[in-house]
């Protein structure tokens, strides 16, 4: 629970800190909805002070996620917790619920922050500084989410009926090819992590049930009493030291993993559109051939859905370079993580029995002592 | 083994010699058995020289002969209904400990015996002994299993264990001052054919207790000793808190053979997926291994584990066992105060036909009032049989006081070094818990220090 500002690679560089905490719930006559805060500190000129403080709920985060696609379409903007899982017992409002959510927005706003380009976007500076109110109108102006909505089901269409591109650059659909496996492993990952967190707890459980009982038989042995009472406390010391465990695991491999498993969604949706921006090229390389007629108006417009093509696929390349880097760096990090706590967790559970051994064999040795006595 | 019997012939009465040869002590112990079976007195009072069993320990079987069952077999057979079944023969071997001592290595003599000879002959050693905490027997079908543990007899791991079991059986009954002296217990080890029937012909069948005289003897005996109470009450809840332990540290394995198998589901993800990366792939796939390492340790571990279970199971049958004498001593002590009932009636019957005086209401009074008084002559005749009938008693009565206190006596004894015995090997057994989970827990800092590395490495 502590250590969650987690300064990512140049901290003497960074300039923008927030924090996502504190959720509050909100009950009006029409909804039940629960808001995070939003502390954003700066020493960046172009905000007008160096301190803000906004809340904000889960629909605002949604607005903000579709303008930075809206604005970048070929950049890998980071996932947002899911709206809502049905699977598994977790109620809506459920202070599990709240924290992984918290959590994650608070990871969704710093990516945002880390990112070279999406930083300097206007919409995130309003998102961070604005008061309710102005964050509402502002909203309703621009294009909504709407636009969004059909140029990605466009891309999904052109996807799907077209096949694949044509022409294509090979970088692409190795990138393509690449996610897929990769999106199949990370979610078999994630399986196996939480099914791991399952049986960890399942064992804490019965632990705690398990020392009990030799406090219990210690009322009907008064010669065992301190063996007992030594394991019992073992096990107790144990079962403490499971918990810890657990707590690690759903503080950073959980989250680590599930955060890129949203990636994989992520990934294809920017893939697609970047293929869109160049099916557009193509279509009008096409009317162009077919054309008598508007030659010069086609060319300029290809010309500049040249330009665009080629703008796209440098910034994807370079975000997925980024990507690449950051995923590789996150996933050693969490599993470093892992064994750490591993490591710690038997570390622990040896120091407690072997410091119990020691106590009984030198009663034993005092005890045969005392028998080779005539 | 006949070699070395005849070179000590001062040493205590056990007896070396094949069971066809008279035993070479008075008090041969297929004789004492018997005795005892009536008397209820331990041979602690008979022994020649007097000796305490305290100090026999010396002289224990156990130190004489090794003792090991040391193979499991599948064998077929018929049974009583003469069809065919399928059963495990345990190799019984014993070896003289003097002969290995002297540099010589002889071959062991040994036999093959089933599980249901064994319980025969602690049936019989039950009977014939019931002052004794006898040994139990390793459980006759898997209890307490967790859910990768089959609860099929013939599973090896199983049958494996039950041979540990047994051995450890024949080894405590050896060790026992008392009943390692048994003609029969010795024959069991040594003699192969006839056995079965030698058992039988002894009729110790006969002489066991019915369990409805001894429930009825537990809820009707008004004056038992108290220990023996306190003793019953401690057996209970021996019971009731070794059963919660195995149980509920079934669940604990259970849980902890899920942690360490679904580590393993990593090995193989990784290892595709470090086919798809250029530098995280060494790591990953080297981390898969160690993974895979981790998810095969627990097999070993928990197979430990089952070991330590059994030792609290064998304390968990012998609460049975304390039960069976604290129910021995009620039955004797009912029929102890049934026979002074008996013979307190019997004399004031005697002086109501004396004094012609009636005391309490009685059958005889009523009829008497109703159908006249007897004549003289029979109520002289009465008297004397009352009066014949009160001297038997009186002696029957003393000598039920006697083999009642003696077994007090000597079931107590047994009853003592019972619990030093338990209290040695629980702790033991405590302290081998401990060991397993030092050894499980090092293994665990080894695998995660090598897979950390691993990771590093990506």
């Amino acid at each position: 629970m502590i250590n969650q500002y987690k300064f990512e690679d140049e901290p003497e560089l960074k300039d923008l800190f927030i924090t996502v905490d504190d959720p509050e719930s909100h009950i009006t006559a029409i909804e039940t909805f629960i808001t995070y805060r939003v502390v954003t500190k700066t020493s960046r000129g172009e905000f007008d002070s160096s301190e803000y403080e906004v809340r904000r709920r889960y629909q605002d985060f949604v607005w903000l996620k579709s303008r930075l696609e809206e604005a970048h379409p070929t950049l890998i903007i980071p996932p947002l917790p899911e709206k809502f899982i049905m699977k598994g017992m977790v109620e809506r409002f459920s202070d599990e619920f709240i924290e992984t959510r918290r959590k994650a927005l608070h990871k969704f706003l710093n990516r945002i922050a880390e990112h070279p380009t999406l930083t300097f976007n206007e919409d995130f500076k309003i998102f961070l500084t604005a008061q309710a109110w102005e964050l509402s109108s502002h909203k309703k102006q621009g294009p909504g989410l709407f636009s969004r909505m059909g140029q990605t089901v466009r891309a999904v269409a052109s996807s799907v009926i077209g096949g694949g591109v044509k022409d294509r650059p090979d970088m692409f659909t190795d990138i393509n090819d690449y996610m897929e496996t990769f999106n199949q492993k990370i979610n078999l990952i994630d399986k196996i992590s939480q099914r791991i967190y399952k049986e960890e707890r399942g064992y804490y459980c019965e632990m705690k049930e398990y020392g009990p009982i030799h406090t219990l038989w210690c009322a009907s042995e008064e010669d065992l009493v301190d063996s007992l009472k030594g394991v019992a406390s073992c096990i107790d010391k144990c079962c403490k030291a499971t918990e810890n465990r657990m707590a690690g695991l759903s503080e950073n491999l959980l989250p680590a993993l599930h955060e890129y498993v949203l990636y994989g969604e992520i990934l294809t949706g920017v893939l697609k559109r970047r293929d869109q921006i160049q099916a557009d090229l193509d279509s009008k390389v096409d009317a162009l051939s077919n054309k008598k007629t508007e030659k010069d108006l086609l060319t300029e417009e290809i010309g500049n859905l040249e330009d665009k093509v080629e703008c796209a696929n440098n910034a994807l390349k370079a975000d997925w370079d980024r990507w690449k880097q950051n995923m590789q760096h996150d996933m050693k990090t969490a599993f470093l993580n892992v064994a750490e706590n591993n490591i710690h967790y038997y570390e622990q559970c040896l120091a407690t029995w072997e410091s119990f051994l020691t106590s009984q064999t030198v009663d034993l040795h005092l005890g045969e002592d005392s028998e080779d006595k005539p | 083994m006949s070699a070395c019997a005849e070179g000590e012939p001062s040493r205590a009465p056990i007896p070396m010699e094949r069971p066809e040869a008279e035993p070479l002590s008075a008090s041969g112990s297929c004789q004492a058995g018997e005795a005892e079976a009536e008397a209820g007195s331990g041979p602690a009072a008979e022994e020649p020289g007097g000796r305490a069993a305290g100090t026999m320990m010396e002289d224990c079987l156990s130190k004489k002969i090794e003792i090991t069952v040391s193979e499991a077999e599948k064998r077929t057979g018929r049974n009583a209904m003469n069809m065919q079944e399928i059963y495990t023969a345990y190799l019984i071997e014993t070896r003289a400990v003097e002969s290995q001592t002297e540099g010589q290595c002889s071959p062991p003599d040994s036999l093959w015996r089933r599980y249901s000879e064994f319980e025969l002959l602690r049936n019989y050693l039950l009977v014939n002994y019931p002052h004794i905490v006898v040994p139990p027997l390793p459980e006759k079908r898997a209890e307490f299993v967790w859910h990768k543990l089959s609860a099929d007899n013939m599973d090896p791991d199983f049958v494996e264990r039950r041979r540990i079991g047994l051995e450890n059986f024949l080894i405590r009954v050896a060790s026992h001052p008392i009943i390692c002296q048994d003609k029969i217990f010795y024959s069991f080890l040594t003699q192969e054919g006839g056995w079965k029937e030698m058992v039988n012909e002894t009729g110790f069948q006969l002489k066991a207790e019915s369990r409805l005289k001894a429930l009825n003897a537990t809820f009707r005996v008004k004056n038992p000793d108290k220990r023996f109470t306190e003793l019953k009450h401690y057996s209970d809840e021996l019971q009731s808190v070794i059963s919660h332990l195995l149980r509920v540290r079934a669940r604990v394995a259970d849980r902890l053979y899920g942690v360490y198998k679904v580590h393993g589901n990593y090995g193989r993800v990784f290892s595709e997926w470090s086919a798809i990366e250029k530098e995280m792939g060494d790591g990953l796939q080297s981390a898969g291994h160690h993974m895979d390492v981790y998810a095969a340790s627990i097999d070993d571990i928990l197979e430990e584990e089952e070991h330590y279970a059994d030792q609290l199971k064998e304390y968990l049958f012998y609460a049975e066992a304390l039960r069976a004498v604290c129910r021995k001593h009620e039955l004797i002590q009912y029929d102890l105060e049934m026979a002074a009932q008996d013979l307190a009636s019997k004399k004031q019957q005697c002086e109501e036909l004396a004094t012609g005086t009636l005391r309490t209401f009685s059958l005889k009074g009523m009829t008497s009032k109703l159908f006249g008084q007897e004549s003289p002559e029979q109520r002289e005749g009465k008297i004397k049989v009352l009066e014949e009938q009160i001297h038997d008693g009186e002696e029957q009565l003393k000598s039920k006081n006697v083999e009642g206190r003696e077994f007090v006596k000597s079931a107590w004894a047994d009853i003592e070094r019972f619990k030093e015995q338990k209290n040695h090997d629980l702790k033991e057994a405590l302290i081998n818990y401990a060991v397993m989970q030092i050894s499980m827990c090092k293994k665990g800092i080894q695998v995660w220090t090598n897979a950390k590395e691993c990771f590093s490495k990506m």
